[in-house]
């Protein structure tokens, strides 16, 4: 495996019709934070919705390897008991649901204090929130905090974080920053997608996106002058007709 | 058999640890088809029970200005497998009284068993009354279940009820309905039930908002596999001046299954404000692969599901916890 833990290569998927992702090729290391940078539309939840193997995203052709194996073809609850998994940018609500079974669902240790701590870990209180339903009384921001208190019970080998800022006030974002640094040091890998160049700044290595494939790969502090500079300003049209051939 | 031995045949049948249950100062009424095998009473309630030739008639009643602490304990249940239990009951609650009642019905072994019941409830002025049905059904189906229900609740009285079907093979549900509530009452109505097999529910409740100020909500939870059927009619209708409603239905249909849902809402007062959800499908895909990238396959993701949707209300767990 040389440290790589997952391998991306040629990847190419079109839903309804429509070319999303385009020959994407990616090498994510074991141990480190990576981020997919990119604007909306670019392809990047597209891409780890077919990395987990989420139904309609099956890819045209391609190979996904997770830890050597060509995970392509598996289902997504296979992939997810090999250690790779997801959090969603919008969690889903389950009503009548506890959060501590949730949080114990895909536990690796299935008991109320491993519960409570991870709960601690993404800055809730557990005596608050173990016996509240994942419903629409939780507001957005503390569902997508439940739900990676859920992963983090996991235990897994790779996360795969959409848009991890969206719905956080700041504060908590600075939990979830330090938790990333955390899951870092425990030797999880993190992929994180997002257009937020706060979280491209928690970053080891960053990959930029558009148009359903990767411009460039390598440097945060390139990549992020690049999105900043060029990205951000450039109208998504104009971008996919005159910069896509001349990425740096 | 004895009749205390047929009380704890039933009690069996539910899993109940009744030497923690029944301490002096819980009330209990068991009824095995037509006889009734346990009573005990405590101060402010009282009940009278005839035995009929295929059933009992019963009138209970709690005594004004009486709140009762622990539940009353009611158990209805038809051992054989075969059998008819027709039960009649006259509840009232009089003026700011409070109980609540936990009732089990059991039928484990039932392959022809029909369990009709008929209701008149009368909440009297500020009374609190609240009422946890559960049915325990064996694998096979094989029971028709019938209540019937007339429930008056009068004005500042809160009045809650609470069906759970989720053990065994539904079999055939006819569930009636009907509350007419006084003003600045409050009504709650929820069904939970799990169908499979070829078992067919019919579920129709309608609350009228007679009074201003009169709340009133419908909740159906509903998740039926294999080749159920079920058929839901939810009626909510304020006449009243600044009443409040909600109906919610939600129906899980797996497999070959069968879901109609009617929720009404009717309002006759420009004043009141009634809101209703309705959502019958497959399970949720977000919900589905959430789970599954957990690691859960799809029939565990699919049963979580159902199991949330199904699960008790919050206020009721802890009595239930107690109790079993």
């Amino acid at each position: 495996m040389d440290g790589k833990i997952l391998t991306v290569d040629d990847l190419t998927l079109s839903v309804q019709n429509k070319k999303i992702l385009r020959g994407i090729k990616m090498e994510i290391w074991a141990g480190h934070i990576h981020a997919i940078i990119g604007p909306n539309g670019a392809g990047k939840s597209t891409l780890v919705s077919a990395i987990m193997g989420l139904p309609g995203y099956k890819p045209e052709q391609g190979k996904i390897c997770f830890l050597g194996e060509n995970i392509t073809n598996l289902p997504v609850f296979e992939r997810a008991q090999r250690g790779l998994t997801l959090a969603w940018q919008e969690p889903a609500r389950f009503e009548g649901l506890s959060v501590e079974k949730f949080i114990l669902t895909g536990a690796k240790n299935k008991c109320h204090k491993r519960a409570e701590e991870v709960l601690e870990m993404v800055g809730l209180d557990p005596h608050k929130y173990l016996n509240r339903a994942v419903d629409k009384t939780l507001s957005g921001g503390e569902r997508k905090r439940i739900e990676l208190a859920s992963i983090i019970a996991m235990e897994p080998k790779l996360i795969l974080l959409d848009e991890p800022d969206s719905g956080i006030d700041i504060d908590a974002l600075e939990k979830i920053f330090s938790l990333l640094k955390k899951l870092k040091q425990d030797g999880i890998t993190i992929v994180a997608i997002t257009h937020s160049l706060a979280v491209l700044s928690q970053a080891d290595h960053a990959f930029l996106m558009c148009c359903g494939k990767i411009l460039d790969k390598g440097d945060v502090n390139r990549i992020a002058s690049y999105f900043r500079n060029k990205c951000i300003p450039c109208n998504h049209d104009r971008f996919m007709v005159s910069t896509i051939e001349t990425a740096p | 058999m004895n009749n205390s031995d047929t009380a704890l045949e039933l009690l069996k049948s539910l899993g109940i640890d009744i030497g923690h249950v029944f301490t002096e100062d819980v009330a209990k009424i068991q009824v095995h088809q037509n006889k009734v095998v346990g009573l005990h009473l405590v101060p402010g309630l009282r009940v009278q029970a005839d035995e009929m030739k295929d059933g009992i008639e019963a009138e209970i009643l709690i005594e004004k200005g009486m709140k009762i602490e622990k539940p009353i304990h009611i158990c209805f249940g038809v051992l054989p497998e075969e059998g008819l239990q027709k039960v009649k009951l006259h509840i009232r609650a009089q003026e700011e009284s409070k109980a609540m009642i936990l009732a089990h019905c059991t039928f484990p072994n039932a392959r022809q068993v029909k369990h009709i019941m008929d209701a008149d409830i009368e909440i009297e002025h500020n009374a609190h009354y609240a009422y946890f049905e559960r049915h325990v059904h064996g694998p096979k189906g094989g029971v028709d279940v019938i209540p019937n229900a007339k429930v008056h609740v009068q004005e500042g009285a809160e009045f809650s009820t609470e069906f759970e079907l989720i053990k065994g093979s539904a079999g055939n549900i006819e569930f009636q309905y009907e509350v007419n509530a006084e003003a600045q009452s409050k009504t709650e109505m929820t069904a939970r039930i799990s169908g499979t097999n070829n078992d067919q529910i019919r579920l129709h409740e309608t609350v009228r908002l007679l009074g201003e100020y009169s709340m009133g909500v419908i909740v159906s939870h509903i998740a039926l596999k294999q080749y159920a059927i079920a058929d839901i009619e939810n009626t909510l209708v304020a006449h009243a001046p600044f009443s409040r409603g909600h109906v919610d239905c939600k129906e899980i249909v797996v497999g070959n299954a069968q879901a109609k849902a009617v929720p009404t809402v009717l309002v006759k007062n420009p004043t009141a404000h009634v809101t209703h959800e309705a959502a019958i499908g497959s399970v949720d895909a977000k919900q589905l692969v959430t789970l599954m990238a957990h690691g859960l396959n799809e029939d565990e993701a699919t049963d979580l599901i159902i199991e949330g949707l199904l699960s008790k209300k919050q206020n009721w767990q802890n009595m239930i916890k107690e109790m079993e």
